[in-house]
């Protein structure tokens, strides 16, 4: 048997060769632990992120955009599920994952604790919210755990599509009535903070593990995704008119880049803590859902039961 | 009444009933027992909506006013809502939406195998593809009323209740009036006394398999053909068109 020495060296020198590390092969058991944290925050952010939206669907102002949002939000439900069985091939199963998030053991992504309170906030939060997790998820598609990184490949496809339409809501409003352009900016004025905010603390107060770097469970620094992010949303904004709500916003002609004003962490760090608008009817719709859908789980096993004696 | 107008009534009727099951079932999006459940439902949500877009947009071609899909579905009032009354029951616990949804299920598989024969090129095509796509949804939910009548006792006593308490509204799904007479005469639409019979069988025979009661006859409500809803239609509306109706005449 081989020593956790030599397993380590093999594991790295893998990672290093671009070989992605399947369920089944050897791995410590922080990369484990990381990967857990990380594959079901995610999952939990998809489920979270489907209440937000799904706010809209019944009032969505046309049958193109009803089923649009129908189709996106589903998306996301498949992308919840999705993850979660990636994440059960590290040897934790849905429920436990579920019995964290309803108990507030595990997070799930700071967005979703804002309210969605007019139809632009639909298109903010594909434009806006999509976009920013694309940055994180498109570096993430390069990262070494198999399962998860080819989930990131498919979801990131869908991803760009939500992303696409959002900003095709806002191309609608912003070109439309003088209602709607307000409706528009507004929504960008309530959501680019907190999608600024979503890729994480700065780097200087959240150092990146160099471990995490070198077993490619991170891949990027969260503030290279916020500037990468950044530069891409500028320029849309100005297309449409609207303008991003960050007077100190600059262009930087030496680096190529945009730099941001002051961030305001401590609302995040507030939001993240279960201070933000909407963190409790979000979890509480989640634990309800949860609820009242047991009875129907039992019916099911015990259906299932059934059937297998008649069968056996 | 003429052909025309006839066969813009006929639409609605078709195309509502759709619309509006279709918007019930969305607002479990995000709520559902399990997550495969979310999918399925508002899997099923969409093809509604998809089946009423492609209806409406053929009622205003043939209504000829120059109404588009979206003018019939957020510009009208209660009233002229054609849907079943089945459709506009609110969701109730998940057993009740499965009963409903299996009840209307049902009703369109048959409808639909029926109306593919329509002499109406447009309705028959859109029935065959209709037809698809509630065949799934039919299966699905027949699985969900066999798991639930043979689950548990809880599961059990739950979808028996919902079946007893829409069993009221499933009269409305076949009453005929003078649109029907007409338009069966012209080839285009059909007979429901015969799709009620169908329906009558399927239904006794999945209910007997699940363990449930066929409920006893009870006085049917009817009102649906000539727009007389229940209260549930109006708050329905109030919510899905009132963006349409606060901002007039702009687009989204």
């Amino acid at each position: 048997m081989k020593d956790e020495k030599t397993l380590l060296e093999e594991f790295q020198s893998k990672i290093d060769k671009g070989i992605k590390i399947e369920p089944k092969d050897w791995m410590p058991e922080k990369y484990r632990k990381q990967l857990i944290r990380m594959m079901s925050q995610h999952a939990h952010s998809e489920i979270v992120g489907m209440l937000p939206e799904g706010n809209w669907i019944t009032r969505a102002p046309s049958l193109r955009r009803k089923a649009i949002l129908l189709a996106k939000v589903q998306d996301e439900a498949g992308h919840g599920m999705y993850l979660y069985s990636a994440t059960e091939t590290l040897g934790i199963d849905r429920s436990e994952l579920l019995e964290q998030l309803h108990t507030g053991k595990a997070k799930y992504s700071s967005i979703f604790n804002y309210p969605t309170l007019t139809w632009a906030d639909i298109g903010a939060i594909g434009w806006l919210v999509d976009g920013a997790a694309i940055m994180n998820q498109t570096a993430l598609a390069k990262g070494s755990y198999g399962p998860y990184s080819r989930a990131m490949v498919r979801i990131c496809k869908e991803e760009s599509f939500h992303n696409r339409q959002g900003y095709e809501i806002m191309c609608s409003l912003a070109f439309g009535s003088e209602e709607q352009k307000q409706m528009a900016q507004d929504a960008l004025n309530r959501w680019w903070w907190p999608a600024i905010m979503m890729l994480g603390p700065s780097d200087d107060s959240s150092p990146n593990s160099d471990e995490l770097m070198r077993w490619k469970v991170k891949m990027e620094s969260n503030d290279a995704i916020r500037e990468r992010f950044i530069d891409r949303t500028v320029p849309q904004a100005d297309y449409i008119g609207l303008t991003i709500p960050d007077p100190d916003l600059m262009f930087n002609k030496e680096t190529g880049h945009y730099k941001h004003g002051p961030i305001n962490w401590e609302e995040f760090f507030n939001v993240i803590k279960g201070n933000g608008p909407c963190n409790k009817i979000r979890l509480k719709a989640r634990v309800d859902a949860d609820r009242n859908g047991r009875w129907v789980r039992e019916a099911t096993e015990a259906y299932a039961a059934k059937k297998r004696i008649v069968n056996s | 009444m003429d052909k025309q107008k006839a066969l813009f009534q006929y639409c609605l009727r078709l195309a509502d009933s759709s619309l509006i099951m279709g918007q019930r079932l969305s607002e479990w999006c995000g709520h559902g027992p399990v997550l495969e459940e979310d999918i399925a439902l508002t899997n099923i949500a969409l093809d509604l909506v998809g089946q009423a877009t492609a209806i409406l947009n053929y009622a205003g071609k043939v209504e000829g006013k120059g109404h588009t899909e979206d003018d019939l579905a957020f510009l009208r009032p209660e009233r002229e809502f054609r849907n079943v009354l089945l459709a506009e029951q609110p969701n109730g616990d998940y057993a009740f939406t499965i009963a409903r949804q299996f009840l209307f299920d049902v009703y369109q598989y048959y409808y639909y195998q029926s109306l593919q024969k329509s002499k109406d090129e447009t309705l028959s095509a859109l029935s065959e593809k209709s037809l698809k796509e509630v065949t799934y949804h039919l299966r699905h939910t027949s699985q969900w009323m066999l798991r639930l009548g043979d689950g548990t006792p809880e599961s059990h006593e739950r979808v028996q209740r919902a079946i007893n308490e829409l069993w009221m509204f499933t009269g409305d799904l076949f009453d005929m009036d003078e649109v029907d007479a007409l338009l069966l005469k012209e080839g285009v639409s059909i007979d429901l006394k015969e799709v009620k019979g169908k329906w009558e069988n399927h239904v006794a025979e999945l209910l007997e398999k699940a363990t449930l009661q066929l409920p006893v006859q009870t006085f049917m409500q009817a009102g649906s053909r000539a727009g007389k809803h229940t209260e549930h239609l109006g708050f329905l509306l109030a919510e899905m068109q009132y963006l349409q109706r606060t901002y007039p005449d702009v687009k989204w």
